[in-house]
């Protein structure tokens, strides 16, 4: 009787067809297996790697006793916190003058604001290597954290126009009306912007600050052509660790990475609501 | 309360051009202080940019608006005593009901304590009180025009203009706040400028209404003279619904008139219309003015008798279509003449709307004081 019971398949119900639910199975399993392999093998007891020997915590310690990976590891989050908060001034700045004012060559500023996201990260890297070594001979012998400087110019470069896409996008459903009402009652252009246009921007705000970081915290081509020869960030770092072997090390270290970058989207989707990021796209 | 009215707000050959369209051409107008006045005309005829050239987010191109004695030329909108309720009523959805009515006066820099005190007299005022923490997205539309009404009340402004301020609502919804926006004016006596497309909307809550026809007023009349005086044909067809027929003015008395309509026939008046003799004009005879008669004629013809010469004010025709709304019944009468007639007749009782059916032949009468002459 229970094959009766069962109410009938609405017409656009995939989820309840096996295909359908066997295929988006399929799609988490090629999506998440490979990170999920390489979380377990972090607390794999073997310095090959290749095959499980049991629990351990130690290649953790080891990862985090290693002073350059640590250093790496602060050299990319400084980075990425640098990338990130200049992207967002400079990205939102141009995002609201696209919107909002009309120039002479806006059509030509338009056009190639998003260049750096369409051209190959190769060319870049290339580009920033003759620019900064040959062209500006950049020094590299500058202390902490003024060594990174190249890296956080170039980071912004590709960073920055992410941030002009989103908030361009959010801005496109903004109620003129508000603004002329926040006007009609008595607010100046600054009360405007800070009252009515800020506060509108703000979910794209988050998302494309949240895109900045990520980009700039896993950007492996462009830092490896800006890098100077003593400056060195966790991408760069693990790859170098991974031309001699891949221990359960280097997995412990990525392991953290995801962690950190887990925790932040979550808590950047919680301050914000998913909702309102999820509606700037 | 008969001080003599002043105009606040004046409107003096005020022109604004979109490129080559004037929007809205050469308005001269006044408007009185504590009056609700309302601007209406179809979409496009330059009414919401008239109000926003008020407002002050449109510069006229050429003339001068005056507030309460005052130039508003260089002044930007929120240095002009006027506030505005926007058709999308744009509230600022990321504050609560007591931060979007209280940002005016934040803005002002008035304190913290009369703020409060004045938020919540604001949202009694709209009978939104105890909504202070409600968010705008947990309302809904009518209770958020509620919210925009009360955040520009608060700033005391000598004039608020409403932009299509009913338009989305639903017909029960938008009938109680006709009253309601009545009611508030009168209880706060602020003049309110209101801009509609709604011949109703216009009728039930104004004290005089401009209409506007493509960028010029056509009239600025009261509610019923407007109804019942139109100036010309397009006041006449776009205020309530009306009947128009064109014919040669053949008698212009002081106190009588006679118009000879090729397709409704003599029609009579008992006044004057100080039109030349001989001239094209036009007769404008509104539906409910219209006495429907059962076959026979005899009724209709006395009944014309009384207060018009033999032949006058009578017609004959066949029905050929019916609307029954409950409370009257709409007509569609083809005429001998082969004009169409728009009758409509009042459901007194509750069979009348059986007294006629499709192809029944009747005829009709109107009396001598319900035409219109129009001579534009």
């Amino acid at each position: 009787m229970a094959l009766f019971a069962r109410t009938p398949r609405a017409p656009l119900e995939y989820s309840r067809t096996l295909w359908m639910r066997a295929w988006v199975g399929l799609v988490m399993l090629f999506l998440y297996a490979p990170l999920i392999v390489l979380m377990i093998f972090s607390f794999n007891d073997s310095k090959r790697n290749v095959v499980w020997r049991g629990f351990t915590t130690k290649y953790y310690e080891k990862a985090l006793g290693n002073d350059v990976l640590v250093e790496a590891l602060v050299n990319s989050l400084t980075i990425a916190a640098l990338a990130t908060i200049a992207s967002l001034i400079l990205g939102a700045v141009a995002a609201v003058m696209l919107w909002r004012f009309r120039f002479p060559l806006k059509g030509a500023v338009d056009g190639t604001i998003s260049l750096p996201i369409i051209v190959p990260e190769i060319c870049m890297g290339v580009a920033f290597l003759i620019f900064f070594a040959k062209w500006l001979e950049w020094p590299t012998d500058l202390i902490w954290p003024f060594n990174l400087g190249a890296i956080v110019i170039a980071h912004i470069t590709f960073c920055f126009p992410f941030v002009t896409m989103v908030v361009r996008s959010r801005l496109a459903s903004f109620n003129r009306e508000q603004e002329e009402a926040a006007k009609d009652l008595g607010a100046g252009e600054w009360a405007v912007f800070r009252d009515v246009l800020i506060p509108h921007m703000k979910p794209a705000l988050v998302a494309g600050a949240l895109l900045s970081f990520t980009l700039s915290l896993d950007d492996f081509v462009i830092t490896y052509f800006t890098s100077g020869p003593d400056t060195i960030t966790f991408p760069v770092k693990v790859y170098s660790m991974v031309r001699f072997s891949v221990t359960p090390e280097v997995n412990a270290a990525s392991t953290l990475l995801i962690i950190l970058t887990i925790v932040l989207t979550a808590v950047a989707l919680k301050l914000q609501g998913v909702k309102a990021i999820a509606e700037t796209h | 309360m008969t001080e003599p009215a002043k105009p606040i707000i004046q409107i003096q050959n005020v022109t604004k051009r979109f490129g080559r369209v004037a929007a809205v051409d050469n308005v001269s107008l006044d408007i009185l202080a504590g009056e609700f006045f309302v601007l209406l005309g179809p979409s496009g005829c330059g009414k919401t940019t008239l109000l926003r050239m008020i407002a002050g987010f449109e510069l006229p191109t050429e003339g001068t608006i005056l507030i309460d004695g005052q130039d508003m030329a260089g002044i930007p909108p929120n240095k002009r005593p006027v506030n505005m309720v926007f058709q999308s009523y744009a509230v600022f959805p990321h504050m609560s009901v007591a931060d979007n009515v209280a940002y005016g006066l934040k803005i002002a820099g008035v304190k913290g304590g009369e703020v409060k005190a004045r938020v919540a007299e604001a949202l009694d005022l709209v009978k939104l009180g105890g909504f202070e923490d409600r968010m705008p997205d947990q309302m809904s539309g009518g209770q958020r025009q509620r919210v925009a009404l009360a955040r520009s009340l608060i700033m005391r402004p000598k004039v608020l203009l409403l932009d299509e301020p009913l338009s989305a609502l639903d017909a029960k919804l938008r009938a109680q706040m006709q009253f309601e926006l009545a009611e508030l004016q009168d209880q706060v006596g602020i003049t309110f400028v209101t801009v509609t497309h709604d011949q109703d909307e216009a009728l039930s809550m104004a004290s005089r209404i401009a209409v506007i026809n493509k960028g010029e007023v056509a009239q600025l009349a009261g509610p019923s003279d407007l109804y019942e005086y139109p100036a010309n044909r397009f006041v006449a067809d776009f205020v309530g619904s009306v009947n128009i027929f064109e014919g040669k003015l053949t008698l212009d008395e002081p106190d009588r008139a006679a118009v000879d309509c090729p397709g409704l026939g003599k029609v009579y008046l008992n006044h004057g219309v100080t039109g030349p003799h001989g001239a094209d004009v036009w007769v404008a005879l509104r539906p409910e003015k219209i006495y429907l008669h059962v076959p026979g004629e005899g009724k209709a013809v006395r009944a014309a008798a009384q207060d018009a010469p033999d032949g006058h004010n009578f017609a004959r025709g066949c029905i050929k279509g019916m609307s029954y709304l409950g409370d009257i019944t709409l007509y569609d009468i083809l005429l001998e003449s082969g004009a169409r007639l728009r009758v409509s007749r009042p459901n007194l009782s509750r069979h009348d709307q059986e007294d006629f059916t499709w192809d029944d032949k009747v005829s009709m009468h109107w009396r001598a004081d319900s035409p219109v002459v129009l001579l534009g």
